[in-house]
């Protein structure tokens, strides 16, 4: 079963493929049927790798397939191989598995979009994309698959680009990517230069073995982090994602919650001995980007009004805990802390297109309200994403959440009490949500009109297609947290799991004052959470205090249009100074050397007289002188 | 006997060229240029080739100079050159300069490494009473063994200047002038 | 009487020099003449000569491969014609004038 995972990434190219070559003729539904079994039968694939990696022992869970020679050029030699180990195909399973929810439910959310089989296009390329990224078993195929996300990315969140804004926020996400990029291209030219190879296991090994310098270590891990903070949305390259919420909601399910932006976290624990191998103060660094981003965008999510915007502050938000825990070198919490936000970020954001598909396009959690009679499968499930991310046992999200705060406090108290902060923040703006769309009073009669909602005006529930995946997502939500239990070290399957790959890395809290008190710890985590729950309800269900939302954190921290006002103004100054150097200065010579070619091949150009007979002259001259050299000489 | 071969066969093949070069009617051109083939296939038969004597006469004289003649017939350009005139300056004095110089050079070379060439007639079969095709069997074994290829090569090198031939000449509709 | 003639006997060199006084022949005619068939006459020419000091020498050296190559002048030779007269005919389809000097249309 491991020859065969070239199939998992192979199944939704073809997909991709038959839905480029045929999309037309297919049409509504079939070809998002067609998307929908090709992503299904990847994670088929990806189950039965994953129960071959089970039987074997832990150090044969590393399974190389090489597919070509992709470029062998002098020292450099990269294949188009295809790793399957633990972290990878943990990776797959739920990019695949979520993905294949997300494609069904997509059926019927772009149930008449006339773009309907083109959407499948793109889903279909992304998820062959991501899977490259995940993987690769060198630093090239991954960025191959992460340019793929990238551009797939791009295409999606301006998929109905006759909208300005959604034409506008792709090319914002496109461009803060591109510095991501960077980061990640001159990590690799690093790696390449002191290691004298791509490969994860050469470069892991080399890390391992002490052969990089703990400078070099930490230069590749700085640049690696460049590119994860771009991918990833960490400060300060977070602003594109939420206005990727532009996108089709889908899209941000699986692209902006589940997938692509966790690529970052992957990439780190992937290269962690390389991080391991660098200065202590760099994880310091991540630590506190991750602990910051939590927290900034967290207080910018309190005072959103749009549902998706909420959650797209949420993601940044979550996404940084995991940083944080990356930082704190607990690779096993990050990546725990990654597939349960994907259950749970993914249910929420597919509840939110469920409302959003259910109000007729309205986005503004002001004009809800009271929709949990309904829609009663949404709002259940919302409510239990609602409970997984606010941290409430015993929810997928508490148990994640609760690991990184963990080795945030054995690492650095000040970060915990960040993450802390963060936590009830994200139960406190949760709340309000759910209050907001699903609780108090019906908002939406008096809207109805303006939105142009047509015949009948009552919110509906979805069709079986965008409601199934809702259930499944909300059970692995409600589970999710089985995959690593603090009870006992039998139970943290998650880790025994992962040791192959990071066990090197990971930093143990065993014997620390944290390991000891971790019940304490867990205790005032729920007690965290049930405050910002019940703070919420005070303020927005029952109204005992006035809602504070500043205009400032409805604004972002006014950061956005900070970074637009340096780029516009002082930003725009310094362009223009660079293009006219680049008129004058670098145009004007080439310019110059084009004009004196020009006039020296004027005067050149008078010997092509046209005239065969002087031609044959100048052959007969040339050939006389020859004649006469060899003569000469005496060679004739 | 050969040096009277050699005598009438030069002063054919010389005086062909001349007329080659100075007649002003491209006819009396072309005839000059027979005269001057049939000199040197005379001498190929002094030289005891006598399959290249064949085919000179052949391909040349009868297909190539009758070619030569279609074309001039063909285009209607039988009109006498107006030799007195030239209008590149200095091309003639330079023309002369070049082709003495080249004969001259050429010459001097011939003269000055005689010594080192052999005798003549060893390893080329003389053909006799016994044998009188002993020239073009030897001729054929060897561009049937050792240069099979680049006599395969030939035929394919005649196809296309054929087929190339036709697509040029050929009268295109939209293109032509129609004359 | 006979020994005169044997003393005169035309050796290799005679035909050689013969072959690059017809050379020169030709190569003057191709730089006079401005009709294209006179200039292709005159190639003629040179070629001939070349064929004819590959003869000369192949029966001095005792070598067939210079007739084997006489052979293959041949046919490129009349390859090249026929390409040649191709290409004037299809020229001379589209003006009426017939000397190379008016084919000048490729001057810088």
């Amino acid at each position: 079963m491991l020859n065969l995972v070239w199939l998992i990434p192979a199944l939704p190219l073809a997909g991709f493929l038959l839905i480029f070559l045929f999309g037309r003729i297919l049409g509504e539904p079939r070809a998002g049927i067609l998307a929908t079994l090709m992503t299904a039968s990847s994670f088929v694939v990806v189950v039965g790798v994953y129960l071959d990696l089970l039987s074997r022992t832990a150090e044969e869970r590393h399974h190389v397939v090489t597919l070509f020679s992709w470029l062998p050029v002098g020292s450099l030699h990269v294949d188009m191989a295809l790793l399957a180990d633990p972290l990878s195909i943990t990776m797959a399973l739920f990019i695949t598995g979520i993905g294949t929810l997300i494609h069904l439910y997509a059926i019927g959310y772009m149930h008449g979009d006339p773009k309907f089989s083109k959407f499948f296009l793109y889903l279909n390329l992304f998820v062959f994309s991501m899977l490259m990224l995940v993987l690769g078993e060198n630093l090239l195929v991954t960025f191959l698959g992460w340019e793929g996300v990238g551009a797939c990315s791009y295409f999606l969140i301006s998929f109905w680009h006759t909208r300005d804004s959604a034409a506008t926020a792709g090319k914002k996400a496109f461009v803060t990517n591109r510095v991501g990029d960077w980061g990640m291209m001159v990590a690799m030219f690093l790696a390449f230069s002191s290691v004298g190879t791509l490969s994860y296991a050469g470069i892991n090994a080399a890390a391992t073995g002490g052969k990089i310098a703990a400078v070099t270590a930490t230069g590749i891990a700085m640049m690696l982090f460049v590119g994860a903070c771009g991918k990833s949305a960490q400060l300060p390259l977070y602003i594109w994602l939420p206005d990727a919420m532009e996108g089709p909601t889908p899209v941000s399910a699986l692209i902006h919650a589940a997938t692509m932006v966790t690529s970052g976290v992957f990439l780190l624990t992937r290269m962690s001995p390389v991080l391991h191998a660098s200065y202590p103060w760099l994880g310091d660094v991540i630590a506190t980007v991750g602990a910051l981003t939590a927290l900034f965008a967290a207080t910018i999510a309190v005072a959103q009004t749009d549902i998706k915007k909420v959650l797209a502050y949420s993601t940044v938000s979550q996404l940084g805990f995991m940083f944080l825990a990356i930082g704190s070198g607990a690779y096993v919490a990050a990546i725990f802390h990654m597939v349960t936000h994907a259950f749970f970020k993914a249910l929420l954001f597919l509840g939110s297109g469920s409302v959003i598909h259910g109000m007729h396009h309205e986005q503004d959690m002001r004009k809800m309200g009271a929709l949990r009679k309904l829609m009663p499968i949404t709002g259940f499930t919302f409510i239990i994403g609602w409970l997984a991310i606010a941290g409430i046992p015993p929810f997928a999200g508490f148990w994640s959440k609760d690991e990184i705060l963990l080795a945030a406090f054995a690492n650095n108290r000040l970060l915990w009490l960040i993450g802390v902060v963060t936590a009830l923040l994200t139960a406190y703006y949760m709340t309000r949500q759910v209050i907001m769309v699903f609780f108090g009073e019906a908002r939406w009669h008096d809207h109805a009109e303006e939105n142009g909602a047509h015949g009948d005006h009552t919110p509906h529930e979805s069709p079986w297609t965008m409601v199934a995946p809702l259930v499944v997502l909300a059970g692995l939500s409600i589970a999710g947290g089985v995959l690593q239990l603090p009870f006992s070290h039998s139970t943290k399957f998650l880790e025994h799991w992962l040791e192959p790959v990071i066990g090197h890395s990971e930093v143990s809290i065993a014997g620390s004052w944290a390991d000891s008190n971790k019940w304490l710890l867990l205790v005032v985590a729920v007690l965290i959470a049930v405050g910002g729950v019940v703070a919420s309800i005070a303020v927005y269900a029952k109204g005992k205090f006035k809602i504070i939302e500043p205009k400032i954190l409805a604004d972002a921290w006014r950061y956005d249009s900070a970074v637009s006002a340096i780029v516009g103004g002082p930003g725009r100054a310094a362009f223009n100074g660079v293009a006219a150097f680049d008129a004058k200065v670098v145009d004007g010579a080439v310019n110059g050397i084009g004009t004196e070619v020009r006039a020296a091949s004027g005067l050149l150009r008078k010997i092509q007289s046209g005239l065969v007979r002087s031609y044959a002259f100048v052959i007969g001259l040339g050939a006389v002188v020859l004649l006469a050299w060899f003569l000469l000489r005496g060679i004739l | 006997m050969e040096l009277f071969v050699f005598v009438v066969a030069a002063a054919m093949v010389l005086a062909g060229a001349v007329g080659v070069v100075t007649r002003s009617n491209p006819v009396h051109a072309a005839m000059s240029l027979v005269l001057t083939l049939f000199g040197i296939a005379v001498m190929f038969v002094a030289h005891n080739a006598h399959f290249l004597a064949a085919v000179q006469v052949i391909v040349y004289a009868g297909a190539i100079v009758v070619l030569f003649l279609f074309v001039i017939m063909l285009l209607g350009v039988d009109k006498a050159e107006d030799l007195s005139v030239e209008p590149i300056t200095n091309q003639r004095p330079l023309a002369a300069i070049i082709g003495v110089g080249i004969s001259a050079i050429v010459i001097a070379a011939i003269i000055s490494s005689r010594a080192g060439l052999g005798a003549s007639g060893q390893g080329v079969n003389q053909t006799t009473v016994d044998s009188p095709d002993a020239n073009i069997r030897q001729l054929a074994r060897v561009i049937f063994s050792d240069n099979v290829f680049a006599f395969e090569i030939t035929s394919v090198l005649l196809l296309v200047a054929v087929i190339g031939t036709v697509v040029m000449a050929r009268k295109t509709k939209s293109v032509g002038t129609g004359k | 009487m006979s020994a005169m003639l044997s003393v005169a006997q035309p050796t290799s060199t005679w035909y050689l020099i013969l072959s690059a006084v017809l050379f020169g022949i030709g190569i003057i005619g191709v730089m006079v003449r401005r009709n294209p068939l006179i200039m292709f006459m005159c190639i003629e020419l040179m070629l001939n000569a070349v064929n004819l000091s590959f003869v000369a020498l192949s029966s001095q050296i005792a070598n067939i491969n210079g007739q084997v190559a006489v052979f293959f002048v041949l046919v490129v030779a009349a390859a090249e014609v026929v390409v040649g007269l191709g290409i004037i005919v299809s020229i001379m389809r589209r003006r009426t004038t017939v000397t190379v000097d008016d084919m000048s249309g490729l001057k810088g």
